[in-house]
């Protein structure tokens, strides 16, 4: 299976690496919001997306595209994000093309779910929250990124 | 060597300049700081507005205390490398943050024992007068990995 782990830079980027056992069997291509990341991830396909988030528009509408096309180009079975504005359009993209999709919100959101991840849980196959008590029917606690 | 970082997203003047006035009384030690965009001028230390993942890892290698926001990225680096972290969290009401997610976050740490809290200024300035005759250690150290239970809990729904 072909996996696309997308996530913008800083606690997102490093949070989804740490996942990463969990796609070591299949193929994975990463994504992120920094040209240079490309040498956090040695020997994997990489992809620069632009950064977006909610409070410029035109950003996130261009955004939006370049994600649009990279989901074009690499075709995955599974999109994986960690967050936090890239990661959700890239959910809803996924969800538009009939890709399986999984949120897996930030352990920075202790009190409640982020708002991406709250949007996200409209669209995205699976939702994960890193909190116990934030967990319900629809959304899952299985653990955290630091152990 | 003290590495300050503040992330690379917004300026946190009020940490920034917390530590340069705090400096000048702590006998010469060598602090190198990532800044994001600061309107406030460091006069004591170093500063370097974006690193490169690999110099930032060296700063960080190097460093024998991590002061910085409480920003995830930095903290989980941290916990990975067993370096003492003593963090400042960004606040809503100062326009340094969107929400105070940091502030729950490093509330959250600091109950579990994690990491070393300033809540202000004031407590980052007395905090760092103090490690010059008492040492912050590292508090907790994490595996390269997240959790068993979320890996496999991830495969498992990828496989399905």
């Amino acid at each position: 299976m072909k996996i696309l782990a997308i996530a913008s830079t800083g606690g997102h980027w490093i949070q989804l690496l740490r996942l990463r056992p969990a796609f070591d069997e299949h193929e994975i291509v990463f994504a992120s919001t920094k040209k240079n990341f490309n040498t956090t991830v040695k020997g994997y396909d990489f992809h620069a997306v632009p950064e977006a988030n909610r409070w410029n528009k035109r950003k996130l509408f261009h955004a939006f595209f370049k994600i649009w096309s990279l989901i074009g180009d690499v075709k995955p079975d599974v999109i994986v994000t960690t967050g936090a504005a890239p990661g959700l359009m890239a959910i809803i993209i996924g969800r538009i093309r009939g890709v399986k999709t999984i949120w897996v919100d930030s352990i920075a959101n202790a009190e409640q779910l982020s708002m991406s991840g709250k949007l996200a849980t409209y669209f995205s196959d699976r939702v994960y929250t890193q909190w116990l008590h934030l967990a319900n029917d629809k959304i899952v606690f299985d653990g955290n990124v630091i152990v | 060597m003290i590495f300050v970082t503040t992330g690379t997203q917004d300026p946190f003047d009020r940490f920034i300049q917390a530590i340069d006035l705090t400096l000048p009384y702590m006998n010469g030690v060598e602090v190198v700081g990532q800044v994001a965009k600061s309107d406030y001028q460091v006069k004591n230390f170093v500063v370097h507005e974006f690193l490169s993942p690999k110099d930032f890892e060296e700063c960080f290698s190097r460093a024998d205390l991590i002061v910085a926001h409480a920003g995830m990225g930095t903290i989980i680096s941290a916990l990975v490398k067993e370096k003492p972290i003593l963090v400042m969290p960004r606040l809503a009401k100062f326009g340094e943050q969107r929400n105070d997610h940091q502030l729950a976050t490093a509330m959250r740490f600091d109950k579990l024992g994690y990491i070393n809290v300033a809540y202000d200024e004031v407590e980052l300035m007395h905090m760092l007068k103090t490690i010059q005759a008492k040492p912050l250690t590292p508090m907790f150290s994490i595996n390269d990995h997240a959790s068993k239970e979320l890996i496999s809990s991830l495969s498992n729904f990828i496989n399905l």
